[in-house]
Protein backbone atom coordinates (compact mmCIF):
# COMPACT_ATOMS: atom_id res chain seq x y z
CA UNK A 1 0.00 0.00 0.00
CA UNK A 2 2.76 2.11 1.23
CA UNK A 3 4.22 2.40 -2.86
CA UNK A 4 0.99 2.79 -4.34
CA UNK A 5 0.53 5.91 -1.73
CA UNK A 6 4.21 6.85 -2.97
CA UNK A 7 3.56 6.63 -6.83
CA UNK A 8 -0.01 8.38 -6.60
CA UNK A 9 1.45 11.14 -4.62
CA UNK A 10 4.34 11.55 -7.06
CA UNK A 11 2.00 11.58 -10.34
CA UNK A 12 -0.75 14.50 -8.37
CA UNK A 13 1.97 16.74 -7.30
CA UNK A 14 3.58 15.83 -11.31
CA UNK A 15 0.46 16.42 -12.72
CA UNK A 16 -0.37 19.62 -11.00
CA UNK A 17 2.70 21.03 -12.31
CA UNK A 18 1.95 20.32 -15.62
CA UNK A 19 -1.75 22.42 -15.44
CA UNK A 20 0.25 25.36 -14.86
CA UNK A 21 2.71 24.78 -17.06
CA UNK A 22 0.57 23.68 -19.88
CA UNK A 23 -0.36 26.87 -22.48
CA UNK A 24 -3.67 24.95 -23.85
CA UNK A 25 -6.59 25.02 -21.17
CA UNK A 26 -7.93 21.67 -22.06
CA UNK A 27 -4.96 20.29 -21.78
CA UNK A 28 -4.30 21.83 -18.71
CA UNK A 29 -7.29 20.40 -17.30
CA UNK A 30 -6.80 16.84 -18.11
CA UNK A 31 -4.05 16.98 -16.16
CA UNK A 32 -6.06 18.56 -13.70
CA UNK A 33 -8.61 15.67 -13.54
CA UNK A 34 -5.15 13.56 -13.60
CA UNK A 35 -4.56 15.15 -10.14
CA UNK A 36 -7.51 14.67 -9.19
CA UNK A 37 -7.74 11.11 -9.46
CA UNK A 38 -4.12 10.38 -7.98
CA UNK A 39 -5.75 12.18 -4.88
CA UNK A 40 -8.30 10.08 -4.77
CA UNK A 41 -6.26 6.77 -4.64
CA UNK A 42 -4.29 8.63 -2.70
CA UNK A 43 -7.30 8.79 0.15
CA UNK A 44 -7.65 5.02 -0.80
CA UNK A 45 -4.57 3.93 0.25
CA UNK A 46 -5.05 6.19 3.19
CA UNK A 47 -8.03 3.93 4.19
CA UNK A 48 -11.01 6.66 3.19
CA UNK A 49 -12.64 4.65 0.45
CA UNK A 50 -15.88 6.60 0.83
CA UNK A 51 -14.00 9.57 0.02
CA UNK A 52 -12.25 8.57 -2.60
CA UNK A 53 -15.16 7.59 -4.79
CA UNK A 54 -16.60 11.05 -4.25
CA UNK A 55 -13.36 12.74 -4.87
CA UNK A 56 -13.60 10.69 -8.39
CA UNK A 57 -17.71 11.32 -8.65
CA UNK A 58 -17.88 14.72 -7.87
CA UNK A 59 -14.71 16.67 -8.45
CA UNK A 60 -13.10 14.65 -11.29
CA UNK A 61 -16.64 13.26 -13.11
CA UNK A 62 -18.55 16.59 -12.49
CA UNK A 63 -17.10 19.40 -12.03
CA UNK A 64 -13.88 19.18 -14.09
CA UNK A 65 -16.30 18.37 -16.75
CA UNK A 66 -18.51 21.50 -16.10
CA UNK A 67 -15.00 23.33 -16.57
CA UNK A 68 -14.36 21.06 -19.86
CA UNK A 69 -17.98 22.16 -20.81
CA UNK A 70 -17.03 25.71 -20.70
CA UNK A 71 -13.80 25.42 -22.51
CA UNK A 72 -15.81 23.68 -25.31
CA UNK A 73 -18.21 26.34 -25.51
CA UNK A 74 -15.84 28.99 -25.50
CA UNK A 75 -13.90 27.32 -28.28
CA UNK A 76 -10.77 28.66 -28.01
CA UNK A 77 -8.14 28.43 -30.96
CA UNK A 78 -4.41 28.27 -31.10
CA UNK A 79 -4.70 31.81 -30.84
CA UNK A 80 -5.65 31.75 -27.37
CA UNK A 81 -2.71 28.82 -26.63
CA UNK A 82 -0.02 31.12 -28.43
CA UNK A 83 -1.49 34.13 -26.13
CA UNK A 84 -1.05 31.88 -23.06
CA UNK A 85 2.21 31.19 -24.22
CA UNK A 86 3.73 34.88 -24.13
CA UNK A 87 2.06 35.57 -20.34
CA UNK A 88 3.49 32.23 -19.75
CA UNK A 89 7.29 34.17 -19.42
CA UNK A 90 10.29 32.41 -17.12
CA UNK A 91 10.54 35.56 -15.40
CA UNK A 92 6.86 34.98 -14.10
CA UNK A 93 7.94 31.60 -12.67
CA UNK A 94 10.55 33.15 -9.89
CA UNK A 95 7.80 34.09 -7.42
CA UNK A 96 5.95 31.00 -7.43
CA UNK A 97 8.83 28.71 -7.39
CA UNK A 98 10.10 30.36 -4.53
CA UNK A 99 6.81 29.96 -2.35
CA UNK A 100 6.71 26.34 -3.29
CA UNK A 101 10.53 25.61 -2.88
CA UNK A 102 9.57 27.05 0.83
CA UNK A 103 6.28 25.12 0.89
CA UNK A 104 8.50 22.11 0.44
CA UNK A 105 10.78 22.72 2.62
CA UNK A 106 8.45 23.03 5.46
CA UNK A 107 6.89 19.71 4.51
CA UNK A 108 10.12 17.83 3.70
CA UNK A 109 11.38 19.13 7.55
CA UNK A 110 7.95 17.98 9.12
CA UNK A 111 7.98 14.49 7.37
CA UNK A 112 11.91 14.26 8.64
CA UNK A 113 11.30 14.94 12.38
CA UNK A 114 10.73 11.58 14.25
CA UNK A 115 7.35 12.69 15.91
CA UNK A 116 5.06 13.29 12.80
CA UNK A 117 4.49 10.30 12.46
CA UNK A 118 0.83 9.10 9.81
CA UNK A 119 -1.77 7.75 12.26
CA UNK A 120 -2.09 4.12 11.56
CA UNK A 121 -4.92 4.43 8.28
CA UNK A 122 -8.00 3.12 10.04
CA UNK A 123 -10.66 2.10 7.19
CA UNK A 124 -13.91 4.33 7.57
CA UNK A 125 -16.57 2.69 5.56
CA UNK A 126 -18.95 5.13 4.43
CA UNK A 127 -21.62 4.36 7.60
CA UNK A 128 -18.74 6.00 9.19
CA UNK A 129 -18.97 9.37 7.53
CA UNK A 130 -22.21 9.32 7.09
CA UNK A 131 -22.99 9.19 11.03
CA UNK A 132 -19.95 12.00 11.36
CA UNK A 133 -21.57 13.96 8.73
CA UNK A 134 -24.90 14.18 10.70
CA UNK A 135 -23.49 13.98 14.05
CA UNK A 136 -20.69 16.42 15.16
CA UNK A 137 -20.72 18.46 11.87
CA UNK A 138 -24.14 18.28 10.32
CA UNK A 139 -24.03 22.47 11.13
CA UNK A 140 -20.97 22.57 8.41
CA UNK A 141 -23.41 19.95 6.10
CA UNK A 142 -26.08 22.55 6.32
CA UNK A 143 -24.06 25.87 6.05
CA UNK A 144 -22.85 24.30 2.62
CA UNK A 145 -25.90 23.32 1.50
CA UNK A 146 -26.89 27.15 1.50
CA UNK A 147 -24.36 28.13 0.36
CA UNK A 148 -24.85 25.32 -2.99
CA UNK A 149 -28.63 26.95 -2.66
CA UNK A 150 -27.26 30.77 -3.24
CA UNK A 151 -25.44 29.40 -6.32
CA UNK A 152 -28.90 27.99 -7.02
CA UNK A 153 -30.65 30.82 -7.13
CA UNK A 154 -27.52 32.92 -8.74
CA UNK A 155 -27.94 30.72 -11.57
CA UNK A 156 -31.80 30.45 -11.78
CA UNK A 157 -31.37 34.47 -11.91
CA UNK A 158 -29.32 34.52 -14.40
CA UNK A 159 -31.25 31.96 -16.62
CA UNK A 160 -34.14 34.00 -16.16
CA UNK A 161 -33.18 37.31 -17.95
CA UNK A 162 -31.49 35.71 -20.69
CA UNK A 163 -34.69 33.90 -21.40
CA UNK A 164 -36.82 37.23 -21.28
CA UNK A 165 -34.22 38.55 -23.61
CA UNK A 166 -34.47 35.72 -26.20
CA UNK A 167 -36.45 36.00 -29.55
CA UNK A 168 -39.61 35.18 -27.46
CA UNK A 169 -39.46 31.71 -27.53
CA UNK A 170 -40.74 29.70 -24.87
CA UNK A 171 -37.98 28.78 -22.28
CA UNK B 1 -5.07 -22.13 -6.58
CA UNK B 2 -3.23 -18.80 -4.94
CA UNK B 3 -5.40 -15.53 -4.23
CA UNK B 4 -3.25 -13.94 -7.20
CA UNK B 5 -3.55 -16.70 -9.76
CA UNK B 6 -7.13 -16.80 -9.04
CA UNK B 7 -7.95 -13.19 -9.61
CA UNK B 8 -6.01 -13.20 -12.72
CA UNK B 9 -8.41 -15.74 -14.07
CA UNK B 10 -11.15 -14.00 -12.89
CA UNK B 11 -10.06 -11.21 -14.52
CA UNK B 12 -9.63 -12.76 -18.03
CA UNK B 13 -12.57 -14.57 -17.78
CA UNK B 14 -14.63 -11.53 -17.15
CA UNK B 15 -13.01 -9.47 -19.86
CA UNK B 16 -12.70 -11.90 -22.48
CA UNK B 17 -16.06 -13.10 -21.90
CA UNK B 18 -17.90 -9.19 -21.67
CA UNK B 19 -15.75 -8.72 -24.53
CA UNK B 20 -17.29 -11.45 -26.83
CA UNK B 21 -20.92 -10.76 -25.31
CA UNK B 22 -20.44 -7.06 -26.42
CA UNK B 23 -18.88 -7.82 -30.09
CA UNK B 24 -21.45 -10.51 -30.42
CA UNK B 25 -24.57 -8.06 -29.23
CA UNK B 26 -23.99 -5.78 -32.51
CA UNK B 27 -25.55 -9.30 -34.42
CA UNK B 28 -27.96 -9.66 -32.03
CA UNK B 29 -29.30 -6.36 -32.10
CA UNK B 30 -28.99 -6.02 -36.21
CA UNK B 31 -31.33 -9.11 -36.15
CA UNK B 32 -33.57 -8.40 -33.38
CA UNK B 33 -33.90 -4.84 -34.90
CA UNK B 34 -34.58 -6.39 -38.72
CA UNK B 35 -37.08 -8.75 -36.17
CA UNK B 36 -39.26 -5.83 -35.12
CA UNK B 37 -38.62 -4.07 -38.65
CA UNK B 38 -40.06 -7.00 -40.61
CA UNK B 39 -36.88 -7.64 -42.48
CA UNK B 40 -34.10 -10.16 -42.47
CA UNK B 41 -31.08 -8.36 -41.04
CA UNK B 42 -27.64 -10.16 -41.63
CA UNK B 43 -28.01 -13.74 -42.14
CA UNK B 44 -25.94 -14.81 -45.52
CA UNK B 45 -22.79 -15.23 -43.53
CA UNK B 46 -22.05 -18.80 -41.48
CA UNK B 47 -24.89 -19.79 -39.63
CA UNK B 48 -27.87 -17.62 -39.10
CA UNK B 49 -25.08 -14.91 -39.88
CA UNK B 50 -23.50 -15.42 -37.17
CA UNK B 51 -19.74 -14.58 -38.88
CA UNK B 52 -21.02 -10.85 -40.07
CA UNK B 53 -19.62 -9.59 -36.74
CA UNK B 54 -16.31 -11.05 -37.67
CA UNK B 55 -16.31 -10.25 -40.93
CA UNK B 56 -17.38 -6.46 -40.06
CA UNK B 57 -14.21 -6.74 -37.43
CA UNK B 58 -11.92 -7.71 -40.20
CA UNK B 59 -12.67 -4.59 -42.37
CA UNK B 60 -12.55 -2.07 -39.33
CA UNK B 61 -9.46 -3.55 -38.89
CA UNK B 62 -7.91 -3.05 -42.59
CA UNK B 63 -9.52 0.49 -42.65
CA UNK B 64 -6.61 3.72 -42.84
CA UNK B 65 -6.59 5.03 -39.13
CA UNK B 66 -7.36 8.20 -39.60
CA UNK B 67 -6.35 11.31 -37.69
CA UNK B 68 -7.46 14.74 -38.99
CA UNK B 69 -5.03 17.44 -39.50
CA UNK B 70 -6.88 19.85 -38.02
CA UNK B 71 -7.59 17.54 -34.80
CA UNK B 72 -5.95 17.84 -31.36
CA UNK B 73 -3.83 14.65 -31.71
CA UNK B 74 -3.29 13.43 -28.23
CA UNK B 75 -6.63 14.30 -26.75
CA UNK B 76 -8.00 12.95 -30.37
CA UNK B 77 -6.24 9.41 -29.56
CA UNK B 78 -7.02 9.73 -25.98
CA UNK B 79 -10.72 9.94 -26.34
CA UNK B 80 -11.81 6.67 -27.50
CA UNK B 81 -9.20 4.68 -25.23
CA UNK B 82 -11.29 6.22 -22.25
CA UNK B 83 -14.82 4.98 -22.90
CA UNK B 84 -13.20 1.39 -22.99
CA UNK B 85 -11.04 1.88 -19.80
CA UNK B 86 -13.97 3.39 -17.47
CA UNK B 87 -16.60 0.88 -18.91
CA UNK B 88 -14.49 -2.15 -18.57
CA UNK B 89 -13.18 -0.87 -15.09
CA UNK B 90 -16.96 -0.76 -14.01
CA UNK B 91 -17.38 -4.59 -15.52
CA UNK B 92 -14.73 -5.14 -12.00
CA UNK B 93 -17.51 -5.08 -9.12
CA UNK B 94 -20.04 -7.13 -10.90
CA UNK B 95 -20.51 -10.29 -9.14
CA UNK B 96 -21.60 -12.60 -11.85
CA UNK B 97 -21.81 -15.73 -9.05
CA UNK B 98 -20.74 -16.25 -5.35
CA UNK B 99 -17.23 -15.83 -5.66
CA UNK B 100 -17.01 -14.74 -9.36
CA UNK B 101 -16.23 -11.22 -8.56
CA UNK B 102 -13.00 -9.49 -9.70
CA UNK B 103 -13.38 -6.65 -6.59
CA UNK B 104 -15.95 -7.03 -4.34
CA UNK B 105 -15.13 -3.13 -3.22
CA UNK B 106 -17.32 -2.41 -0.08
CA UNK B 107 -17.91 1.18 -2.43
CA UNK B 108 -18.89 -1.11 -5.21
CA UNK B 109 -21.91 0.89 -6.29
CA UNK B 110 -19.90 4.47 -6.13
CA UNK B 111 -17.09 2.94 -7.92
CA UNK B 112 -19.76 2.14 -10.75
CA UNK B 113 -21.01 6.01 -10.51
CA UNK B 114 -17.56 7.05 -10.77
CA UNK B 115 -16.42 5.10 -13.96
CA UNK B 116 -19.84 6.03 -15.52
CA UNK B 117 -19.02 9.79 -14.66
CA UNK B 118 -15.99 9.39 -16.12
CA UNK B 119 -17.22 8.12 -19.31
CA UNK B 120 -18.25 11.33 -19.85
CA UNK B 121 -14.70 12.52 -20.47
CA UNK B 122 -14.85 10.52 -23.84
CA UNK B 123 -17.54 12.12 -25.54
CA UNK B 124 -16.93 15.66 -24.50
CA UNK B 125 -12.89 15.05 -25.45
CA UNK B 126 -13.73 13.74 -28.91
CA UNK B 127 -16.15 16.21 -29.63
CA UNK B 128 -13.43 18.93 -28.47
CA UNK B 129 -10.42 17.32 -30.24
CA UNK B 130 -12.23 16.49 -33.04
CA UNK B 131 -12.44 19.92 -33.81
CA UNK B 132 -15.14 20.53 -36.23
CA UNK B 133 -18.75 22.08 -35.42
CA UNK B 134 -20.74 18.71 -35.75
CA UNK B 135 -18.69 16.58 -33.32
CA UNK B 136 -18.58 19.76 -31.07
CA UNK B 137 -22.17 20.23 -30.89
CA UNK B 138 -22.91 16.62 -30.13
CA UNK B 139 -19.73 16.80 -27.56
CA UNK B 140 -21.85 19.59 -25.92
CA UNK B 141 -24.94 17.63 -26.23
CA UNK B 142 -23.58 14.30 -24.60
CA UNK B 143 -22.21 16.62 -21.71
CA UNK B 144 -25.08 18.41 -20.48
CA UNK B 145 -27.06 15.22 -21.13
CA UNK B 146 -24.85 12.78 -19.29
CA UNK B 147 -23.83 15.36 -16.75
CA UNK B 148 -28.14 15.85 -15.98
CA UNK B 149 -28.97 11.72 -16.20
CA UNK B 150 -25.94 11.00 -13.69
CA UNK B 151 -27.68 13.16 -10.58
CA UNK B 152 -31.25 10.80 -11.11
CA UNK B 153 -28.90 7.70 -11.42
CA UNK B 154 -26.95 8.22 -8.57
CA UNK B 155 -30.16 8.96 -6.83
CA UNK B 156 -32.18 6.06 -7.96
CA UNK B 157 -29.64 3.83 -6.34
CA UNK B 158 -29.75 5.06 -3.07
CA UNK B 159 -33.23 3.84 -2.10
CA UNK B 160 -31.54 0.29 -2.74
CA UNK B 161 -28.18 0.91 -0.75
CA UNK B 162 -30.65 2.04 2.25
CA UNK B 163 -32.56 -1.36 1.98
CA UNK B 164 -29.86 -3.52 1.97
CA UNK B 165 -27.54 -1.14 4.29
CA UNK B 166 -24.41 -1.55 1.98
CA UNK B 167 -22.95 -0.02 -1.22
CA UNK B 168 -21.27 -3.67 -1.59
CA UNK B 169 -22.57 -5.70 -4.24
CA UNK B 170 -22.80 -8.84 -2.59
CA UNK B 171 -24.39 -7.53 0.21
CA UNK B 172 -27.25 -6.03 -2.08
CA UNK B 173 -27.40 -9.33 -4.08
CA UNK B 174 -27.92 -11.35 -0.05
CA UNK B 175 -30.20 -8.66 1.10
CA UNK B 176 -32.64 -9.53 -1.95
CA UNK B 177 -32.76 -13.04 -0.35
CA UNK B 178 -36.21 -12.91 0.13
CA UNK B 179 -37.70 -9.87 -2.30
CA UNK B 180 -36.13 -8.76 -5.21
CA UNK B 181 -35.89 -4.63 -5.40
CA UNK B 182 -37.39 -4.37 -8.26
CA UNK B 183 -41.04 -4.63 -6.47
CA UNK B 184 -40.03 -2.12 -3.43
CA UNK B 185 -37.98 -0.32 -5.22
CA UNK B 186 -39.95 -0.23 -8.45
CA UNK B 187 -39.67 3.93 -9.04
CA UNK B 188 -36.01 3.48 -8.55
CA UNK B 189 -35.86 0.98 -11.17
CA UNK B 190 -37.63 2.83 -13.46
CA UNK B 191 -35.44 6.30 -12.95
CA UNK B 192 -32.21 4.12 -13.12
CA UNK B 193 -33.44 2.35 -16.45
CA UNK B 194 -33.58 5.39 -18.19
CA UNK B 195 -31.05 7.22 -17.06
CA UNK B 196 -28.25 3.95 -18.10
CA UNK B 197 -30.27 4.48 -21.61
CA UNK B 198 -28.88 8.01 -21.36
CA UNK B 199 -25.78 7.29 -19.80
CA UNK B 200 -24.98 5.20 -22.78
CA UNK B 201 -26.34 7.56 -25.43
CA UNK B 202 -28.18 4.50 -26.97
CA UNK B 203 -30.86 5.50 -29.25
CA UNK B 204 -33.92 6.40 -28.16
CA UNK B 205 -32.02 9.20 -26.22
CA UNK B 206 -28.80 9.28 -28.52
CA UNK B 207 -28.88 12.41 -28.98
CA UNK B 208 -24.97 13.20 -28.62
CA UNK B 209 -25.34 11.54 -32.47
CA UNK B 210 -28.13 12.07 -33.87
CA UNK B 211 -27.31 11.13 -37.35
CA UNK B 212 -30.33 12.91 -39.01
CA UNK B 213 -29.13 16.47 -37.63
CA UNK B 214 -25.02 15.51 -36.69
CA UNK B 215 -24.23 13.95 -39.11
CA UNK B 216 -22.62 11.34 -36.48
CA UNK B 217 -22.06 13.53 -33.60
CA UNK B 218 -18.81 13.28 -31.40
CA UNK B 219 -17.31 10.43 -33.29
CA UNK B 220 -17.86 12.24 -36.77
CA UNK B 221 -14.23 12.38 -37.44
CA UNK B 222 -13.71 8.93 -36.32
CA UNK B 223 -12.37 6.19 -38.26
CA UNK B 224 -11.07 2.29 -38.37
CA UNK B 225 -9.88 0.68 -34.84
CA UNK B 226 -11.01 4.44 -32.98
CA UNK B 227 -14.17 3.92 -33.94
CA UNK B 228 -14.64 0.96 -33.50
CA UNK B 229 -13.89 1.52 -30.09
CA UNK B 230 -16.67 4.10 -29.24
CA UNK B 231 -18.88 1.03 -30.80
CA UNK B 232 -17.90 -1.32 -28.54
CA UNK B 233 -17.13 1.10 -25.82
CA UNK B 234 -20.91 1.36 -26.41
CA UNK B 235 -21.73 -1.98 -26.21
CA UNK B 236 -19.81 -2.66 -22.89
CA UNK B 237 -21.52 0.31 -21.48
CA UNK B 238 -25.01 -1.20 -22.62
CA UNK B 239 -23.72 -4.88 -21.25
CA UNK B 240 -22.90 -2.81 -17.42
CA UNK B 241 -25.88 -1.27 -17.55
CA UNK B 242 -27.72 -4.48 -17.65
CA UNK B 243 -25.92 -6.02 -15.21
CA UNK B 244 -26.00 -3.71 -12.81
CA UNK B 245 -30.23 -3.68 -12.86
CA UNK B 246 -29.63 -7.46 -12.89
CA UNK B 247 -27.63 -6.93 -9.70
CA UNK B 248 -29.48 -4.10 -7.97
CA UNK B 249 -33.18 -4.97 -8.97
CA UNK B 250 -33.56 -8.39 -10.03
CA UNK B 251 -31.60 -10.24 -7.55
CA UNK B 252 -28.31 -10.87 -9.07
CA UNK B 253 -27.35 -14.86 -9.51
CA UNK B 254 -30.70 -15.95 -7.55
CA UNK B 255 -32.68 -18.19 -9.43
CA UNK B 256 -33.52 -22.09 -9.08
CA UNK B 257 -32.06 -25.02 -11.00
CA UNK B 258 -29.42 -23.34 -13.36
CA UNK B 259 -26.09 -22.58 -12.08
CA UNK B 260 -25.83 -18.60 -10.99
CA UNK B 261 -23.89 -17.66 -13.75
CA UNK B 262 -25.95 -18.92 -16.29
CA UNK B 263 -29.22 -17.27 -14.46
CA UNK B 264 -27.15 -13.73 -14.34
CA UNK B 265 -26.07 -14.04 -18.07
CA UNK B 266 -30.00 -15.04 -19.50
CA UNK B 267 -31.41 -11.97 -16.96
CA UNK B 268 -28.68 -9.70 -18.78
CA UNK B 269 -29.28 -10.92 -22.10
CA UNK B 270 -33.16 -10.58 -21.63
CA UNK B 271 -32.41 -6.42 -20.12
CA UNK B 272 -30.03 -5.76 -23.15
CA UNK B 273 -32.73 -6.72 -25.48
CA UNK B 274 -34.97 -4.78 -24.41
CA UNK B 275 -32.51 -2.02 -24.60
CA UNK B 276 -33.27 -2.89 -28.58
CA UNK B 277 -36.93 -3.17 -27.81
CA UNK B 278 -36.68 0.08 -26.51
CA UNK B 279 -34.34 1.32 -29.78
CA UNK B 280 -36.76 -0.16 -32.10
CA UNK B 281 -39.65 1.51 -30.69
CA UNK B 282 -39.31 4.92 -29.53
CA UNK B 283 -38.67 8.04 -31.98
CA UNK B 284 -35.49 10.51 -30.57
CA UNK B 285 -37.24 13.34 -28.22
CA UNK B 286 -36.29 16.70 -29.00
CA UNK B 287 -32.96 17.51 -27.34
CA UNK B 288 -35.02 20.50 -24.85
CA UNK B 289 -37.36 17.58 -24.19
CA UNK B 290 -35.18 15.11 -22.98
CA UNK B 291 -33.61 17.73 -20.70
CA UNK B 292 -36.98 18.89 -18.84
CA UNK B 293 -37.85 15.36 -18.91
CA UNK B 294 -34.96 14.41 -17.05
CA UNK B 295 -35.01 17.36 -14.24
CA UNK B 296 -39.23 18.10 -14.06
CA UNK B 297 -40.02 14.35 -14.09
CA UNK B 298 -37.03 11.93 -12.74
CA UNK B 299 -35.59 14.43 -10.31
CA UNK B 300 -38.66 14.82 -8.26
CA UNK B 301 -39.42 10.87 -9.00
CA UNK B 302 -35.91 9.90 -7.65
CA UNK B 303 -35.81 12.58 -4.96
CA UNK B 304 -40.03 11.25 -4.01
CA UNK B 305 -38.52 7.51 -3.71
CA UNK B 306 -35.67 8.71 -1.83
CA UNK B 307 -37.70 10.30 1.26
CA UNK B 308 -40.59 7.53 1.04
CA UNK B 309 -37.84 4.33 1.11
CA UNK B 310 -36.27 6.72 4.03
CA UNK B 311 -39.37 7.03 6.10
CA UNK B 312 -40.47 3.19 5.38
CA UNK B 313 -36.93 2.26 6.78
CA UNK B 314 -37.02 4.55 9.94
CA UNK B 315 -41.05 3.16 10.52
CA UNK B 316 -39.81 -0.39 10.29
CA UNK B 317 -36.94 0.10 12.50
CA UNK B 318 -38.31 1.95 15.06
Amino acid sequence: METVFDISAVVAVVATLMVIAQSRAVHALLYLTVSLLAVAVVFFTLGAPFVAALEVIIYAGAIMVLFVFVIMMLNLGAEAARQERRWLTPADWFGPAILGAILLAEMVWVLASPQSAFPAPAANDPRAVGAALFGPYVLVADLAALVLLAGLVGAYHFGRRSAEAGEGEAP
Amino acid sequence: MSDTARSLVTIFAVLLGALTLAGGFIWVERRLLALFQERWGPNRLGPLGLFQGVADMIKIFMKEDWVPPFADKPVFVLAPMLIMVTTLASLAIIAFAPGLVVADLNIGVLFFLAMSSLGVYSVALAGWASNSKYALLGGMRAVAQMLSYEVFMGLSLMGVVMMAGSFRLTDIVAAQKSLWFCIPQLPGLAVFFIAGVAETHRSPLDLPEAENELVAGYHTEYSGMKFALFLLGEYVGMTVVSAMIVTLFFGGWAGPLLPPVVWFLVKTLFLMCLFIWLRASFPRPRYDQLMLFGWKVLLPVSLLNLAVTGAVLLVRGA
